[in-house]
């Protein structure tokens, strides 16, 4: 009965991992400054939510997206709601791929998932520029795209193998 | 191409506005939630600011717990980077080590040759044949400590000659006849010699005592004389040549003699002059 408890209690933490993981990026940066790399960002928060909402979303919750949305946006200093919305349009464009899908492919996961950058960075910035007149710049956007795209797919091989724990956990169980 | 279009559109709205399985909200309500924040923002309306203010709160005070792994991570990362600088010290150092080494080699050749103009500058003073005497009669009164050698003006002893054994100065010529001489040890009452004492450095005068030992004396001021110092002769007055080893400091100013002078059987005989003369 008491490993039982224990097998429980650890399935309930590895389900809640992608969630803590991306309060803990959103609140904390992950910027790597410290490697001292020039131009060297990515939008972990990004790769994060596409993986999840796309093989498991209900280890993540929309609602707790949003309000990570907004935490984002008090700790980098933009508008509230921005970061909410391009994660929200992240799940969406996750949750479309799912529903389309028949046969999963990491492959196409991973063009998709270009696209779905693309694409949300774009309407972010659109917002950004035209209501906020924020300065950009370009550059700086394009390499951050360009290592979120493939940074995924090296996340992505780390969320499975964290996936394999999770269902290891619950047949134990 | 209906089909298709009929397609999209499900998945759109299966996506965007549908609840998803465990979902508590759908994604257009929280999309639009979003939006709303945004416009508000815009008009920059208090309510907005307060949720901002409120957010802010949370954020500053739970950042310090969530920073902690980063900061592990960030450790771990500057340890590592730590470890790759020693190794870059380790070779820099490396590198030092095999300069200082060829220093000490410039050190040792810079040493050597002056050890070698030392001898060119000695070449100032020529030392003449060394003549062999032997010790005739070794006189030991308390106020005469001098000895008979079997060497005289014969054989080109002359006055002031230093006298010594092996290595050591023992004393000077004081007397000189056609086939004997006297020699004047350095333990004699009247025996002044001008010293270096090393490695202090000091200038002084040795006397002797009428005794087995020394005493320095005639020194400019107080002077503090490690036991274990080298005396040596220090050149002055141009009667010997400097760095002829006497004795060394026992007690104080008091100097035992590195020869013996009552086992002197043999003693060499030197001149020291100038070039010119």
């Amino acid at each position: 009965m008491s490993k039982l408890g224990k097998g429980k209690i650890l399935n309930k933490l590895l389900e809640l991992g992608p969630i803590l993981i991306l309060y803990m990026a959103v609140l904390n940066e992950f910027d790597f400054n410290y490697l001292n790399l020039a131009y060297f960002s990515f939008n972990f928060p990004f790769i994060l939510i596409f993986y999840w909402s796309l093989k498991k979303p209900e280890n993540l919750g929309y609602g707790l997206i949003f309000f990570a949305g907004l935490i984002n946006d008090v700790v980098i200093g933009f508008p509230l709601g921005i970061s909410s919305f391009a994660y929200l349009f992240m799940c969406g464009f996750a949750a479309y791929l799912r529903n389309i899908t028949l046969r999963p492919s990491t492959l196409k996961d991973w063009l998709f998932f270009l696209f779905a950058i693309l694409v949300v960075n774009s309407l972010t910035y659109i917002i950004l520029i035209l209501f906020f007149k924020f300065k950009i710049y370009y550059l700086d956007i394009a390499v951050n795209i360009v290592f979120t795209f493939f940074l995924y797919i090296i996340f992505a091989n780390l969320f499975e193998i964290y996936q394999r724990l999770i269902r290891g956990s619950e047949k134990n169980d | 191409m209906e089909a298709s279009r009929d397609d999209f559109v499900i998945a759109i709205r299966s996506a965007f506005i549908q609840r998803g399985n465990k979902q508590r909200f759908s994604l257009i309500f929280l999309i639009i939630l979003s939006i709303v924040f945004l416009i508000l923002g815009r008009f920059n309306l208090s309510a907005i600011n307060y949720i901002k203010i409120s957010i802010n709160e949370l954020v500053y005070r739970s950042s310090f717990i969530v920073s902690v792994p980063e900061n592990y991570i960030k450790k771990t990362y500057i340890n590592i980077q730590d470890h790759f600088t020693y190794y870059d010290e380790y070779l820099k150092l490396k590198k030092e080590n095999i300069e200082l080494k060829t220093t000490v080699e410039n050190t040792n050749f810079i040493t050597s040759e002056n050890e070698r103009l030392k001898k060119i500058i000695d070449d100032y003073i020529i030392v003449s044949d060394e003549i062999i005497a032997k010790v005739l009669i070794d006189k030991q009164s308390p106020f005469l400590r001098s000895m008979i050698i079997n060497k005289g003006s014969k054989n080109n002893i002359k006055l002031g000659m230093a006298v010594l054994d092996g290595e050591f100065l023992v004393g000077k010529v004081v007397e000189v006849n056609f086939t004997t001489s006297r020699v004047l040890l350095l333990s004699d009452l009247n025996s002044k010699i001008p010293v270096t004492i090393e490695p202090e450095g000091y200038q002084s005068i040795l006397s002797g005592t009428g005794k087995n030992n020394g005493i320095i004396q005639y020194s400019k001021e107080e002077i503090f004389l490690k036991e274990g110092s080298s005396v040596f002769t220090s050149g002055s007055g141009a009667l010997f040549k400097s760095g002829i080893p006497i004795g060394k400091i026992t007690n104080k100013i008091k100097v035992d003699y590195f020869s013996d002078f009552s086992q002197l059987k043999f003693v060499k005989v030197i001149e020291f002059k100038k070039e010119d003369d």
